[in-house]
Parts: structure tokens; C-alpha cells; sequence
């Protein structure tokens, strides 16, 4: 062990941190904290969609009640599914982790802090990364997480993904633009051949809430910091200037 | 006991005080007539912000032991706690975090100065010294800390440290093992670093602090010129070039604390994670003794140091590559205790020793901050190489130093200070 250990100290292969899910990350998004319509969608789809595998271990209902601007009764009758969690509860989930060890190879991560160690870019590019790939055993795959064990539960949403040889504006390595349109051929591209509930438009814009909910709940201490920051700042600022004209009024006879 | 007439018009409860314990005596020693030199630049505010980055820590630490729960099986969770459920919990912790590589910020420009103006030089070698065995204390003192949040680089970051200790030939195992408490990082690891984190080395700095501040007002206060101030006096005895303490300086620091706070909580604020070189990212992830991250970096300020230990490929004398890697890790700390033996300059500041000692310093300098960066990335073959070319120009500063400071011409000193 301790031999390995020191192998990796002096052989520290060049990997990034990028290179946690093993590809490359394809889409951007920026959290937006003060966004509540899109906070609120993002956890209506948290519950519905992702809280049956996956707990939010460190998140009470009743503190997102309150941060998202969402009334108890409100909260209770849509949001809270299972009879042994209350308001004031962390969300927890209601699957057995023995279970799900049997059923996926191991349990579904919590996900309270994933856009911290992974970033909200890479968990929006997941969430929209999900094709049809029949060689695997839940019938797809991800084009961040490669051989991922998590089926596509969003797929009522988006509908049937594949990869496809088109047209595409992402740049291809070495690959020089079409003259034309600018564009690149890759085989790689993603494209929705059986449509879903949602338009690729509003799937994207969904999964942004998504995302976004889950920015949230990585740090909802950020809503209280950006409320006090500009306080603080201004007193230090005001305490910064009389303190520099007491100085320079006590230097007046120095030099 | 200073000025009798003030002595005796001291009333009530200050001279009560006083005939017990020799508060106003002190008060005056240490501030109201500790006279510092009046040219104080912008160098010299770290000494003070750096006594404020060890009371918020130490403030901060102590609401977060509250809190905290030194286990391995509660440390995380206990953390996240804090952010989440605590009132202001996040406040204090980010205060902390932040606070940690704040005071590492202060200390290295606080130290750069002594490098510059020849702080460290007779009779402030021993301010050295001590200044020297806090920056030790307090890197132990980092490391320990950062174990206990009981992350992914927590534990690996302290798993790759500790196992150093097995590079030593003969003893190297049984030294690590009996360092972690267990045969690899475990909760009783975690146990030992709280109780060294929260109550011995806070002790150890702490006296260290104070041994630090006695020395320095025993022989006085340095400044850029490098110049005695006690060498001219007026009929008083208070130096020309010096004036008290408190106020000016007081309120001088007070301008220092203010910049110093403002930044300090735009970063607490709004970027706690500082890019990811105070919080790291694989720390949000929970310890798991089974699966490395893919690349493990220590936190920015010891960066430069593990850049050399990384820097150390080849075996020489039968001795290792790691092992050689440890000593020379070792040795960039040890070396900066002697300094005050290698320099042979007559003079003490930057501003009057020849060219030969400013371009060292810049080199130094340079190379420091490269290696600094190089800490934090992945080892590639071209980035070994620039590590070694600085790690060359880091042990040269020292090593010439006894042939450059004296070979070099130096400017005249002036006999007041300038300004």
C-alpha cells in the first residue's frame, strides 16, 4: 500500500481534474441563485424523477421551502412523497441501499454535493448526455460517464437519444470548419430520434432548473452570503476611511 | 515603573492594579513608548495582520470545535452540519478555511520583508528563529487541519504526507504507522490531528508568538534602511527615528486591517473555495480509503516544498529517490533557520547591498512561486526539469550566500533613516 502510495507521488500521471467522469465536458451552464420559478421546477423534478434512488442527505425540505420562496402546505402536499419524512426532514430516500447495491452494482450517490466536486457543468452535460446504446445493460449510455450504471429516467422527458454521423458547431479536432455553413461532421452528435413529452428546447431549459436546483443544494448557504456580503463590505469600507483619516491625522506631526 | 509624577497620579484601580502587576509598565514597554522606527512601508503591516489571521483562527476554531465531531464516522457529516444547520456556521467555517491560507498569505510576505530589509541579521536572530519555528509549527498545524473535514484530499492528501515518513530507511514504517496510530489513515488518525490541531499546537504557536514579540522589543524594531535607530537619540533617550508605537502605529495597523479585511471578506463571501486552491474539490466528496482521486495536490501554501521533494528523481550514494526527495524537502524548510549565518553583508537592507544579492533575491523569489505552482500540478517530464532548475536556484540562494553578500560592493549606508 505504502509503496503504491509513493508510486503516485512521484508518477502522478497527467490527468486533470476533467477527467473524473472520464470525457469531456460539453455543455456550460451558470447557477443562477435568485431564479425561484427555475429553483422551484428544478426540485419538483428532483422529487419526481431523481429522489427515489438518489437522497439529499443534507437538505431539509423545510430549508428549501423557506430559500425557495415556497409555502409549507404547498411544499407538503406536492413535494413530500413518503409518509416517514416531515417538513422538517433531511430528503432522504426511500430505497434500501442493500437493494440497490443488488440492483445497480452500487448504491445511487447521494447528490447533495456533486456540483462541488464535480461542477454544474458537468452535471447539466450528464443530464443531457444519456444515449441509446443496446451492448449495455440498462440500454444506454453517457457521453460523460462512460459505461454508466444509472438507466435514463428522464427518457419519458427527453425521449430516445442517439449518436449520430451530422452536422455539428461544437469543433471536431482536426477537423477544419465546412467553408459554408461552419459547421463540422462528427459522429458523435447527439440527436432525439423518438420525440419525448418535452421539445430538446425545454428538455435543455428542464434540466437547467435541474441543475441548477442541485447548485442550490450544494451550498445554500451562498443565498445568506450574498445577502450580507454588501453590508459587511460597506462597514469595512466606511471603518477603512476613518481609520485612514485618524492615521492621518495622528501623522500630521511625523516627518 | 516610567515617569513618577504619572505613576503618582494614577488613581484608583490602574495603581491598584499597578502595585500588583505591572500592567502600565507593560503596556508601556510593548506599545506607548516601544519606540519603531517612523519609515515603516507597506512591508510592514503583515506582522500585525498575521496576529489577526491567528485570532480569527483561533476565534473561529473554537466556535467550530462546538460543533465538530472528531470521528470518522461523523467528521463529514458533522462538517456539512455546520454549513447547513449551524447558525452562522458557514460564516465561522469559511472565516476559517479562508483564514488558513490568509495567515500563509500574511506570513510569506511578512517573511519576504525580513528578506529584503535583513530583518534576520544581529541582533534579530533569534526573531528569526522563532518567526521560523512558528511558520514550522504552523504548516504542521495546516496539515492537521486539514485532515479533520474528513474529505477525499483529507485523507489522501494526509495518506501521501504521512507515508513520507516511510521513505527513511530502517525505522521509515514503523515511524509512519506509529505517526498514523493505525496501518493506514483511520478515525484514530483523525483523533490524534483534532487533539493536536485544537489544543497542543495552538499552545506551542501561541508561546511561540509571544517569544517571537519579546525578542523583537528587546532589540528593537528593524526597518528598510536596515539602520540602528537606538544609535542617535535625543536627551530623553527616545530615538530620533522612532516614535511610540501606540498611536501610530495602532492606527497605522488600523488602515492595514481594513485592506486587509476588506479582501479577505470579498473571498470569505463570494468565492470561499478560492478556485479550488483553499477547498478543494474532491473534498466534498467523503474519505474513502478505496479509491484514490486522480490527482492529489496538497493545499497552495505547501506547494513549493512538495515541488521539491517532487524535483528529486535520481538515487545518488545508494540513498533513494524518495528518500533524497524527503531530505531535500526537509532541508529547503532547515536551511532558513540558519540564515542569519550565511549572511555576511555589512549592511542589512536591500537598499545598499550590491547587485549580486538583489538578483539572488529576485531569482529566489521567482523560483519560490514557480515551484509553488508546479506543487499544485500533475509531473510532466519538462515540468521535472523546471523544478529542478528551481530547486537548484532555491538552495543557491543559501548556499552563496556566505560568497556573494561578501564579494559584493555596498552602497553607503545613510545615518538617519530616509524615509
Amino acid at each position: 500500500m505504502k509503496k503504491h502510495l509513493f508510486g503516485l507521488l512521484f508518477a502522478l500521471v497527467p490527468v486533470t481534474a476533467m477527467a473524473a467522469g472520464g470525457a469531456s465536458v460539453p455543455h456550460s451552464m451558470d447557477p443562477d441563485l435568485h431564479d425561484q420559478a427555475s429553483l422551484q421546477n428544478g426540485m419538483k423534478l428532483y422529487v419526481n424523477y431523481c429522489m427515489g434512488c438518489h437522497s439529499l442527505q443534507y437538505q431539509r425540505f423545510a430549508r428549501a421551502a423557506d430559500d425557495l420562496g415556497m409555502p409549507q402546505d404547498l411544499v407538503e402536499e406536492n413535494l413530500i412523497f413518503s409518509p416517514d419524512l416531515a417538513y422538517n426532514d433531511q430528503m432522504h430516500n426511500a430505497m434500501d441501499s442493500g437493494d440497490a447495491e443488488g440492483w445497480f452494482g452500487a448504491p445511487p450517490p447521494d447528490l447533495s454535493l456533486k456540483t462541488r466536486v464535480r461542477g454544474t457543468d458537468w452535471i447539466y452535460s450528464y443530464l443531457l448526455g444519456f444515449y441509446k446504446d443496446p451492448s449495455r445493460p440498462t440500454g444506454v449510455n453517457n457521453t460523460v460517464f462512460d459505461l454508466v450504471a444509472m438507466p435514463n429516467v428522464l427518457e419519458p422527458l427527453q425521449g430516445v437519444q442517439e449518436l449520430v454521423c451530422a452536422e455539428t458547431d461544437h469543433p471536431v479536432e482536426g477537423q477544419e470548419p465546412d467553408a459554408l455553413s461552419g459547421k463540422y461532421q462528427s459522429c458523435d452528435v447527439l440527436q432525439v430520434t423518438e420525440p419525448g413529452e418535452l421539445e430538446p428546447a425545454e428538455f435543455e431549459e428542464a434540466m437547467y432548473d435541474l441543475t441548477n436546483f442541485l447548485a442550490y443544494v450544494g451550498e445554500p448557504s451562498k443565498l445568506q452570503a450574498q445577502a450580507l456580503a454588501p453590508k459587511v463590505l460597506i462597514f469595512i469600507f466606511i471603518f477603512g476611511v476613518i481609520a485612514y483619516l485618524l492615521k492621518r491625522e495622528y501623522w500630521r506631526d511625523i516627518h | 515603573m516610567g515617569n513618577p509624577n504619572k505613576a503618582k497620579a494614577e488613581k484608583g484601580i490602574m495603581r491598584w492594579v499597578d502595585d500588583r502587576f505591572p500592567a502600565t509598565q507593560m503596556w508601556q514597554e510593548h506599545l506607548s513608548k516601544y519606540y519603531a522606527p517612523k519609515n515603516f512601508n507597506f512591508w510592514y503591516f503583515f506582522g500585525s495582520l498575521a496576529l489577526l489571521a491567528l485570532v480569527n483562527q483561533i476565534l473561529t476554531g473554537v466556535w467550530l470545535t462546538m460543533s465538530f465531531n472528531p470521528s470518522a464516522e461523523g467528521a463529514f457529516d458533522s462538517v456539512e452540519y455546520i454549513m447547513r444547520d449551524v447558525e452562522w456556521g458557514w460564516l465561522i467555517r469559511y472565516m476559517h478555511t479562508t483564514g488558513a491560507s490568509a495567515f500563509f498569505l500574511v506570513v510569506y510576505l511578512h517573511m519576504f520583508r525580513g528578506l529584503l530589509y535583513g530583518s534576520y541579521k544581529a541582533p534579530r536572530e533569534l526573531v528569526w528563529v522563532f518567526g521560523m519555528t512558528i511558520y514550522l509549527v504552523l504548516m504542521a498545524e495546516a496539515f492537521m487541519g486539514y485532515l479533520l473535514p474528513w474529505g477525499q484530499m483529507s485523507y489522501w492528501g494526509a495518506q501521501v504526507i504521512i507515508s513520507l515518513f516511510s521513505a527513511i530507511p530502517a525505522i521509515g514504517p514503523d515511524l509512519a504507522q506509529w505517526v498514523r496510530g493505525d496501518f493506514l489513515i483511520s478515525g484514530i488518525t483523525l483523533n490524534r490531528f483534532f487533539a493536536l490541531h485544537v489544543v497542543a499546537l495552538p499552545i506551542v504557536i501561541l508561546a511561540l508568538v509571544v517569544l517571537h514579540i519579546i525578542a523583537l522589543h528587546e532589540v528593537g524594531s528593524n526597518n528598510p534602511d536596515g539602520i540602528d535607530i537606538k544609535q542617535k537619540k535625543d536627551e530623553a533617550g527616545v530615538p530620533l527615528d522612532g516614535i511610540p508605537f501606540h498611536p501610530y502605529y495602532t492606527v497605522k495597523d488600523l488602515v492595514g486591517v481594513s485592506v486587509f479585511l476588506f479582501v479577505f471578506c470579498v473571498v470569505v463571501f463570494y468565492f470561499p473555495e478560492g478556485g479550488g486552491y483553499f477547498i478543494e474539490r474532491p473534498n466534498f466528496d467523503q474519505a474513502n480509503p478505496l479509491q484514490t482521486p486522480d490527482h492529489i495536490a496538497p493545499v497552495w501554501y505547501m506547494t513549493p516544498f512538495y515541488a521539491i521533494l517532487r524535483a528529486i528523481t535520481f538515487s545518488v550514494f545508494g540513498l533513494d529517490a524518495k528518500f533524497l526527495g524527503v531530505i531535500f524537502m526537509g532541508a529547503a524548510i532547515a536551511i532558513l533557520f540558519v540564515l542569519p549565518w550565511l549572511d555576511r553583508s555589512p549592511v542589512r537592507s536591500m537598499r545598499y547591498k550590491g547587485w549580486m544579492s538583489k538578483v539572488m533575491l529576485l531569482l529566489f523569489a521567482i523560483s519560490f512561486v514557480i515551484l509553488g505552482v508546479l506543487g499544485v500540478l500533475p509531473s510532466t517530464t519538462g515540468r521535472t526539469i523546471l523544478a529542478q532548475a528551481c530547486t537548484v536556484i532555491y538552495f543557491a540562494f543559501f548556499v552563496l550566500m556566505p560568497i556573494y553578500t561578501k564579494l559584493e560592493k555596498t552602497k553607503p549606508v545613510p545615518e538617519r533613516v530616509t524615509g
